[in-house]
Order: structure tokens, then sequence, then C-alpha cells
């Protein structure tokens, strides 16, 4: 996976600087509550302060619920600099957009008929429906759709990519986007957004993580943290009226440590933080997604809607083997192809031209004195006309049209067996003699079908949308390596396709450009909108790729698995970590009364003191061990679930299980050497 | 571990689970309506009671009507408790129970608990042992099998509204499961030498010329229904250690098998149900291994001498005889408690109140993980359904796909719900045990001080919050405090468990079926099985070991230290 966008490093000075600050302004209950475990965790550390205060009124013995209460607050401050440094890295970008919303003077159109007779208006005034009138040099003040005019513009203050591109009334290229620049010519723009909802200042807002909602996911989540927190209160509440019974007394603060540790404090910390790490990770990949939502159902999808052009095959076709008919050597047709091609500019002209170099060794710029006949679309065909010899190539129809009588044997079947095989015929000849037939590929980008098959280990199938017929399209599809195929697609085709997907309880995603993608868009699960294509598109999907890069889709669904995986990963990891600690804070608590116990602390812990304080410092430094882990994301390999579920439990479940016991014992050990609590 | 224990362990596991096939497939049947060949009794059935068979219930629908039901027969059975003596069949003119102990039993009963803080023998009358407590021996069981029927019709079907018709569910499994094989084990049980008489005490001459009184009665389809649906109540006070329970090791195995039968015969059905076997195997396997190592443990921790014993030059045999009844020994007591515990039985053939700490700590645990080894008749089912949904939901996420189980997402909702029932079950049990022990009272009833005397406070509550009814026998449950508290515990743990499952089954029942991919989580196989066990011992279990660690735990070590209750 490649960003175009900088990279932040993990520990960028600024970002860690502003986000210790943060997370002392976060312990604010109010905005806490939000996070039930933290929130818990920062009410207990509270009690164990006053407690701690208490017995040292009353001079009684204190350090012991004073380090602990240092050591849950440090827990709460864990959390809440998880979070604030994950907005950091977000707003960092966020930055970056703002410089581009500088606040510009636009040019009102007050009669669509004058155009050049404009009213100087401030940007934040325009309202949706204004017309505008951008020239060279202007910055574009608002999102909009081009009424008229073609110009190039620099989109790089929201793309990153500094050269320009095209953008003209009508068609799928008719979109501006505000704070971009025009570099060229001049355009009418009907403005399509009010002030404050453009998608400049809506990419702030989704960066900056104002606009963050949790996600069906993470409410889900979260009630099972906060039942899972309400289950150990119980158990922790009730533990004094059975241990009073045998005599035992239980301090607030034994109590407190033993309720914190064992409550998931470290996936409480942590989960904010990693949604925000996810958003984060899509928009340096240059896609923005309007929710949190998108993100997880892209790690849901089931079937990929790709189109053929520009995804799946290169843009454009190209020559990929000639065919002379029988009783005309190779050469002779090579030959016959380059001299008719000299006048062919497209780039399937020029493909011919490489294909004879290549394979033949003819110079392509070698150009003998003669006429070259250029390609027209009424002709079809190109040519060279030499000391009375013409050389033709071009459609297959308009050279049969130049020969006289019937092509020779063997030629038709030719023809025949190259459309079959999904790639598009042309014929060469020479004056009035058939010489061969050429065939152009549609050329399939390499590596693609090893990504098909990855994500058919996903369990993701593909499907190829393209405008071609069945026939060609079903034979890019076999070399391509889809699971199914849409051919001779219309927009209403996509839009039943993905309909009756979803009615079969499957997730969809796709990308689109045009206006007539935009019900598709819509529709599908996951729609993503080229960040070229029309104001309607970009509207009707729920992300918008800055690249225009439709192949991207794939890493999208990738970004949105690791999300999931990294939540799901430091939840089990979360909850496996209390094993151990009941080995370690259980023994400690009752050995004074039931000596016996003793051998349950099987790390053999040296005192109960250091005990229960080494539990508690593991269950703080845990979370913030893990904080580069949330932002970076468990790695995703597509591999299938079963190989992946295996690796990640016995990573993060096992991995959960010993961990602990073996960071509590270096923990008290170290405590051991600094004689505290021993 | 000896050879003949090992082997013994091995033959209960291997007739139980060879059996849960078959049954599971006939289950599956009687659930989804084509086992038919009882139609006209049915239809009598039908139209004597009034049931529309084919009126279709919503998981409300089938929620209300199972709670009418219970209140129903709740009031029913207190009502021929506190009037047997007027009531017919009570050749010894046994009075009516005071209304805590009518109360208490009639909770009891009617949740499938069986918690028995009455004498039977003195206490209950012939005629209501008969048709107030055997007749809800039959109904609890099978209203428990028809919830867990409704929980699979969820899964098996995409976006329905329907859950079934409790009342035709009750009806069918009575008549298709329960009947049938509790009258062939009540034959096979009075071959084995059970009585079933409704002659009234026996009073008998013996040889030194004093006279003796013998407790009988319709004892044999009581007792094969006891164990077939998981109910535990004994016609004795003494339960399936008494001559006529339990009279051989032949009857022993036979009610092992009964109490263990259904509960494994349920997942086959929902792999059947569902349309894929393996899945139903995976719970099936999870069950099955956190049963044969608890039967493993049980017998190991009763093996062990008592070191005290030992030292003092007492221990006559090898291992924990106390308490055991001698022509069973070891092994076949050890068995059957920890398949009554497994359960929600209850029964018992040997005294939990003497077993070793360690012992006693395994139907304790067995108890506290929420009984889903196999668990109680549908119940057990449905909480293994709640800890299989709360594994996918936990580990789910590390496939990268929001988590779904058999195609059924879950999502808030169903998270909700499962929690609840933990909470629930968490709260009476910890809350209940520590709040009798701050109270005269329930001091008052420990028969035995230090930690042995919370053990029993803390099996009591979690016995009966559990619905399984056994009991250390050392606590005198026949108090205001645990006669309502308890009564409650049992009511909150029976339907704060099943309306739960119930609404999920809803919730559930109107999603779509997800189709299965690559990228789906896989729960058929070896993986998932470790992963669930993991899942009920941590979400299940862990809660309660700060007080197994005061109760059970401690005791050991102090038996080790020379100390004993």
């Amino acid at each position: 996976m490649t960003s175009k966008a900088e990279t932040i490093s993990l520990f960028d000075r600024a970002i860690l600087t502003r986000a210790a600050r943060d997370a002392v302004v976060k312990l604010n209950p109010m905005t806490l509550a939000r996070n039930p475990v933290i929130f818990t965790t920062e009410v207990i550390a509270a009690l164990v302060s006053l407690d701690a205060t208490h017995a040292a009124l009353l001079h009684r013995p204190a350090a012991f619920a004073a380090v602990i209460a240092v050591w849950l607050w440090i827990t709460v401050l864990f959390a809440t600099f998880a979070e604030a440094v994950a907005e950091g890295r977000g707003r960092v970008r966020a930055d970056a957009l703002r410089q581009a919303r500088t606040d510009t003077v636009a040019k009102l159109i007050v009669d669509r008929a004058e155009p050049h007779i404009y009213k100087p208006t401030r940007a934040s005034d325009l309202r949706r429906g204004d017309l505008v009138f951008v020239e060279a040099g202007d910055l574009i003040p608002s999102d909009g759709e081009i009424v008229e005019g073609i110009a190039s513009v620099n989109e790089s203050a929201i793309t990153g990519e500094s050269a320009p591109v095209i953008r003209e009334a009508g068609g799928d290229r008719s979109a501006v986007t505000g704070g971009t620049q025009l570099v060229s010519d001049w355009l009418v723009i009907r403005v399509a957004a009010d002030p404050g909802a453009t998608f400049l200042d809506r990419m702030i807002a989704l960066v900056e993580g104002a606009e963050r909602r949790k996600t069906p996911n993470e409410i889900a989540l979260d009630i099972l943290l906060a039942g899972l927190t309400l289950i150990f209160v119980i158990a922790i509440a009730t533990l004094p009226m059975l241990a009073g019974y045998g005599g035992t007394h239980l301090s607030i603060a034994v109590l407190a440590a033993l309720f914190v540790c064992l409550i998931p404090t470290t996936i409480g910390g942590l989960l904010s933080a990693i949604g925000i790490a996810g958003m984060d990770r899509l928009i340096r990949f240059n896609v923005v997604a309007t929710s949190g939502r998108a993100v997880e159902a892209a790690g849901d999808v089931d079937a990929l809607l790709l189109d053929k052009t520009g995804t799946i095959t290169f843009g454009n076709r190209m020559a990929s083997a000639i065919y002379p008919v029988p009783g005309v050597a190779e050469p002779t047709l090579a030959e016959a192809a380059r001299l008719a091609s000299l006048g062919d500019d497209t780039p399937e002209g020029r493909s011919i031209l490489a294909l004879v170099r290549d394979r033949y060794g003819l110079d392509p710029s070698a150009r003998p004195a003669g006429t070259v006949v250029p390609f027209t679309a009424t002709t079809r065909v190109s040519g060279f006309d030499a000391d009375g010899v013409a050389w033709r190539k071009g459609a297959v129809d308009s050279v049969l049209a130049l020969i006289a009588g019937p092509p020779q044997a063997g030629f038709t079947e030719t023809i025949d067996r190259i459309a079959r095989a999904g790639s598009t015929p042309l014929a060469v000849c020479r004056d009035r003699t058939l010489l061969g037939a050429i065939e152009l590929k549609d050329i399939v980008k390499p590596g693609i079908r090893a990504r098909f098959d990855a994500l058919r280990r996903m369990g993701i199938r593909t499907v190829m949308v393209t405008g071609d017929n069945r026939v060609t399209a079903a034979a890019i599809a076999a070399e391509a390596g889809v699971d199914d195929v849409i051919a001779e697609a219309t927009p209403q085709d996509k839009l039943a396709y993905i309909r009756r997907a979803q009615t079969e309880g499957r997730l969809v995603a796709m990308c689109g450009d045009g206006t007539n993608d935009a019900p598709a868009l819509a529709q599908a699960d996951v729609g993503v909108a080229m960040q070229t294509g029309t104001q309607a598109a970009r509207e009707a999907g729920n992300m918008v790729d800055l690249d225009s890069d439709p192949t991207k889709l794939i890493e999208i669904v990738e970004i949105g698995k690791q999300l999931l995986i990294t939540r799901g990963a430091l939840t089990t990891f979360s909850i496996a970590n209390d094993i151990s600690k009941y080995f370690a804070i259980l023994p400690a608590i009752f050995v004074a009364t039931y000596p016996g116990l003793q051998s349950l602390n099987v790390m053999r812990l040296a005192t109960p003191e250091s005990a229960i304080l080494s539990a508690v410092i593991f269950n703080a430094l845990i979370i913030v061990a893990l904080v580069p882990l949330a932002l970076r994301g468990v790695r995703f390999r597509p591999v299938g679930a079963a190989a992946l579920l295996r690796r990640n439990l016995l990573i993060y479940g096992l991995g959960g299980i010993v961990a602990p016991f073996l960071g509590i014992k270096a923990i008290d050990m170290i405590l051991s050497a600094l004689h505290i609590f021993t | 571990m000896t050879w003949h224990a090992t082997l013994y362990i091995a033959l209960v596991l291997a007739l139980v689970l060879g059996a849960a096939f078959p049954l599971g497939t006939w289950l599956a049947r009687v659930f989804d309506g084509t086992a038919d060949f009882l139609a006209p009794v049915e239809r009598g059935i039908y139209r004597l009671c009034g049931i529309d068979p084919n009126e279709k219930m919503g998981w409300r629908g089938y929620a209300l009507a199972l709670l009418a039901l219970s209140v129903v027969h709740f009031l029913l059975l207190y009502a021929i408790l506190r009037l047997q003596y007027w009531l017919p069949f009570n050749p010894e003119h046994i009075p009516g129970m005071p209304p805590g102990l009518a109360f208490n039993t009639a909770a009891s009963f009617t949740t499938n608990t069986n918690w028995q803080a009455y004498t039977p023998e003195s206490q209950i009358s012939d005629g209501a042992q008969m048709f107030g407590l055997t007749v809800h021996m039959f109904i609890s069981a099978a209203a428990g099998i028809a919830v867990a029927a409704a929980l699979m019709r969820a899964f098996a079907a995409g976006r329905i509204a329907v859950l079934g018709n409790l009342y035709v569910d009750i009806v069918r499994i009575t008549l298709y499961v329960l009947l049938p094989i509790s009258l062939v084990a009540a034959v096979l049980l009075l071959a084995g030498g059970v009585p079933m008489t409704l002659a009234g005490f026996a009073h008998v001459h013996t040889l030194t010329g004093g006279t003796q009184t013998i407790a009988r009665g319709p004892v044999a389809l009581q007792e094969a229904i006891k164990e077939l649906g998981t109910n535990g109540g004994g016609f004795f006070n003494a339960n399936s250690a008494h001559p006529f329970e339990n009279p051989n090791a032949w009857t022993n195995l036979l009610e092992i098998w009964l109490i263990l039968v259904i509960g494994f015969a349920l997942p086959i059905a929902f792999g059947r149900m569902v349309g894929r076997a393996r899945d139903g195997v995976a719970l099936f396997a999870a069950m099955a291994v956190i049963l044969a190592v608890a039967m493993f443990g049980g017998y190991a921790a009763e093996a062990a001498n008592n070191p005290v014993l030992v030292h003092a030059g007492l221990a006559a045999a090898p291992g924990n005889m106390v308490g055991k009844e001698v022509r069973f020994g070891i092994v076949q007591s050890t068995s059957f408690n920890v398949a009554a515990t497994a359960t929600s039985c209850g029964a018992v053939n040997s005294f939990l109140d003497s077993y070793t700490p360690l012992g006693g700590l395994v139907s304790l645990f067995l108890m506290q993980l929420g009984e889903v080894a196999p668990g109680g008749v549908g119940s057990g089912f449905a909480g293994m359904i709640l800890f299989a949904l709360l594994a996918v939901f936990v580990a789910g996420l590390m496939v990268g796909r929001t988590p779904e189980y058999l195609g059924k997402k879950i999502e808030s909702r169903e998270i909700k719900l499962a929690m609840l029932a933990v909470l629930i079950q968490t709260l009476f049990i910890l809350l209940g045990a520590g709040a009798s022990l701050l109270t005269k009272s329930g001091l008052g009833s420990l028969a035995s001080g230090g930690p042995h005397g919370l053990s029993e406070m803390l099996y009591g509550w979690t016995s009966a919050t559990e619905n399984n009814g056994s009991a250390f026998a050392g606590l005198a449950a026949n108090t205001a405090l645990l006669n309502y508290g308890l009564g409650f515990a049992m009511l909150a743990g029976r339907f704060a468990v099943l309306i739960p499952v119930l609404a999920i089954g809803g919730s559930l029942a109107a999603k779509p079926v997800l189709p299965r991919s690559a990228g789906s989580f896989p729960t058929d196989g070896l993986l998932f099985v470790s992963l669930l066990i993991g899942v009920v011992v941590v979400l299940g279990g862990l809660q309660f070991m700060p007080a197994d660690t005061l109760g059970p735990l401690a005791e050991q070590t102090l038996m080790h230290a020379g100390k004993l209750f």
C-alpha cells in the first residue's frame, strides 16, 4: 500500500506535546462519560485519591493507597492520551487543508446572458445555485458544477497532485472543488454547496474527528465493555461481604486495584483511537470517507463492482500479434502494418508500431518518401502511399471494401478467433491485396489476477462491469479471473445488480464518476466517487477518492478490514489479560487470612503490595505500549478467514494470556530491586 | 486415575454422545413438524386445551405465552402444596405446606430448578408429588426445550417474524420425546428395583421385633423424568443416593445417561435445523470437552486421600469415601454429581458437603459457568448460544468483518441482551450469597464454619440462580430468608435468561441469512471450539474467581494445612 501524502511519524514531537496537553483536558468527566470503561476508572481513581487523602489527614498509613491512586490516574491519562495522539495526527492534515480555505472574493454573475459582467462577492456569502465566473489565476470560490467553458485546474490543495487536470462543462468531468485554482482559460460555475458545507469544510471536519460518531460496531462493543464493567462492579462490590465473613478486611485501594485491573481498560482506552486512526489511514491514502460507518462497511464488503476499462485493463487496446494470410511472409505483413500505421496517432496505432519494433526489429521512425494517409473516424483506415503503392490498415470491413474479391481462405477464421478471444481484429492490405490481420488486445493489467485471487481468498467476489459485448467481456473476464461479468452494462444494470446482491444479504462496493453512476453509488454499501467525477456522483457516494484511481477500491476494503481486525485483536487481548491478574491479585489480598493461598501466587511476586501494584502498573503501561499498534493497525493478510483467525487468536488471544504474566513479574522484580513495598 | 475409573467415564461419555446424534436428528423432526405419527393424539390435546395449532407467535407472543403458562402453573402448584392435606392421594395425611416453603417449592418446580427446601417424606403427599411436581417436571422441561427450538428457528431462516407456537411445541416435545423416553426409562428403573406404588408407606416388623416405616410411593416415573428433564427433585430427601431411587450401578448409569442425553442432542438438532451440521457438532464438542474435563477432574479430586484422615490413620480405603454410597464408590458418585451440575439437574447420589473442597468446586464452577456443558434441557443450549454469540462478537472482528454467527449479524441488541443474562445471574449469585452472610439468619443456616460455610451459602445461591437445585447438604434452607431469597433467584435465573434469549431469537429471525464465504468467521472447526471454551470460562466463570477463592480454594489449602470443617 503506498501513500502519496506525507506519512506522519508515530513519534512526531509536536503531535505528542499537543496530545499530552489534550490528554489532561480530556479528563473532564463530562466528555469522558462517552467512554464507560475509562469514565469508571476515573471515578475509582478519584475515590482512591479521597481515601488516601483522608487516611493521610488522620495520620494513618496512606502511602499504598496514594501510589495506587497515582497509577489509576496514569491509567486514565494514558487512555485519553491515546485518543489525543490519534486526533493530533488528523489535525496536522486538517491544518494543511485549512490553508486552502482562505476566503476569496468571488465573481458573482448577475445576468446569465452576460457572464463577463460580475459583482465581487465574498466566497462565504455564496449560496447554492449562484453562478460565478472564474478565470486563470483565480481560486475557485466554492464547490460547483461547470455550466460553461473548459479549463485546466490545479487541485493539489485537495489531492496533493500538482499536475493540472482538465475540467469542462457537461460530461463526467464537470465538477470543481472550492479551494482549487484555475491555471488556464475561464469557467462559469454553478455553486453547489452553501458556506460551511463545501467538500473542503466536510473534509476538514472529518479529518479533525469533529463529526466523529460511534459506528454501529463500536456501539455494540461499548455495550459489551460496559456490561463487563458492570459484572466486575458486582463481583468486587460483593467481595467485602464474602471476605468479611472469613475475617478479611479489604481496603478501598485494594478493591479499586482489583476492579480496575479486571475491567477492560486496554480496549476501553484504545477503542476511539483505533477508529480515528482507521479514518486517518484512509485519508493518508487520499480517500475521504464521509463516515466511520462507511469504513466499517468496507471491511464487510462481499462483492466489488469494477469497471473494466482503467481498472482491470489498461484504458487502450494494444496490438499483440499479427496473422498473415497464406502466401504472405510474416515480415512482409509487419512492414506493411508499420507503413500503414505511420498515419495513425491513436494509442492503437502507436501500439502497432511498438509491436513491430519489438517483435520484428522495424524502426518506427524510419519514414520512406511518400504520403501519409491519416486515420479518420469516417474512413476508419490509415495508410501510406509511395511509388504508386498504397498500404492500408483499419477496421476489417473497411479494408475488405478496398480489396478485390473475397478474402483468402483462413482469413475469416482468423478474424473470428480474434473476436472470440475478446480482442479487436484489424486488417492490412497492399493495394487491393489482403495481407493479413492485426490483433488488438485489451491488455489486462499485470498482477490484477493475483489480486483477484487474493480477494477471493478473503471471500470477496469481483464483478467486472463493461459496455463490451458478451463474447469480448467473457474473454477478458476469463483472463483477469473475475467471478462475474455484467456485459453491455447500462447504469440501470449496475443498480439492478447491486439491489439483487443486497437482497441476498451481500454488501457491495463500487466506484463511479458519472452522473448516471449516482443512483448505483448511492445504493452501494460502499460507493467511492472519483474526485474528477461529477458533483452528483460525489454527493451520492460515501467516499471520495482524491486520486480518482478506481483500483483503490481493493485497498479501501483492506483498510476497512484492518480497522476491524485491530479492534478485535485488542479486545481479545484486553479480555485475555484478566486471567493473569487474578493470579497476581487474589493470593495477594487473601494470603494474610489463608496463608495456603500463597500456592496460587504462581508468579512468585515479592509481597502482596508489590503484587497488586505490579498488576496496576502493567495495566496502565499496556495501554500506552499498544498505542502504536492501535494507530498503525494490525496488518491484514489476504489469506482467508480461517488462517487469519488462527494467526490472530494465537498472537492476541494466547499472547493476551501470557504477556501479562511476564510483564507483571518483570515489574515486580523492578519494584523489588528498588525496595518499593518489599 | 485408575483404569477402572477412566473406562467408566469413557463409557458414560460414549453412551451419551453416541445417542445424542440419532436423538438430535429426531428432535429436529419434532421441532420442524415432520414427526407426526401421533397427530390424532396431538389434535385431541389441542381441542381439549383450546389451542389453535396454526397460531404463529413472534418472540413477544412466545415469551408472553411462556410467562403466562409459568404464572398459571406456579399458582396451581402453590395451591396444591398449600391444600394437599385435603386433596386425594395423601395416604400419610401430610399437612399443607407453610406459605414460604410453598412459594419456594412452587418457584423451584416452575423454573425446572427442583431445589428442595422441604423434606419429601414428611412434607409432601403422593398426590402432590404426582400432579404437582411430576407434571411440572414434564412441563418445565418441555418449555425449556421449546425455547431452544424457537431459537433454532431464528437461525434457520432469514427475515421471519415467527418463532413458532409455544403450546404446540410443549405438546409435541412432551408427546414425542419426554413421555416415550420416560416410560421406557421408568420400566427399566422398575426392573432395576425402583418402586412404583400408591399403597403408602410400608410398615414392617423387623427381625429384632421392632417396627419400621419404609417410605415409598410412585417413584419410578418421577425418577425417569427427574433425570431426563434435568429437574433433579428427588422423591426422597436422599435423592438418588436413596436405594429406592437409584438401587444399583445399572440404574446409576441409566440415570446419568438420562440427565445428559437431551442436552447433547440439542446442538445436533440445531445443526440439522440450520442445515450446517458441522456448526452443531462444534457446540456439541465444546460442551463435551468441558464435561469430560469436569468428570476427570471431579474424580481426581475425590480419588485423592484427605491428608488429615491419612495422617490420623483413619483413611480406610483409597480416596475420599465420606458421604458416598458404598454401592457406587468414587467414580460412579463423582460422574453422577458432575453430570447433574453440568446440567440443571441437581440430583445427587452422594453428598457434596462431604466432598473434598476441590471436588465441590468442580460442581460449583460448572454451575457458575452458566450450566452449558450441556446444561439444562433447552436452557443449556440457549446459554451456549449466548456464549457463541459473545465469542463471535469478541474474536470475530479479527477476520476483518463485523461479527456474524451462522450468517446472522450480531449487533448492539444481541450483545445487550446476552450481557443482561450474564449480568443478572452474576448479580443474584454474588449479591445473594454475600448479603446472606451479613445476616444472622443466613449465618444460622450454615452447618459449618470457615470457608466451608461460605461454600455452602455460595453453592446454594449458585444452584438456585442457575436453576440447578442441588445443595451442599449442610445448608438449612427452610428459612424465610432463603425460601424467599432463593425463590426469587430461581425465577430471575430462569426468566432473565429465557426471555432475553427469545428476544435475541426475535431479533436474529428478522435478519437475513448472509451467504457464507471464505471471508466468513469459521464456526465449525477446532479453533472455534477452543475459542468458545475460552469464552465460556473467561466471560462466564472468571467473575466468580474471587468468591471461589474464599470458599473451596481457601478450604483446600487449609485442609492441606491440617484443618477440616
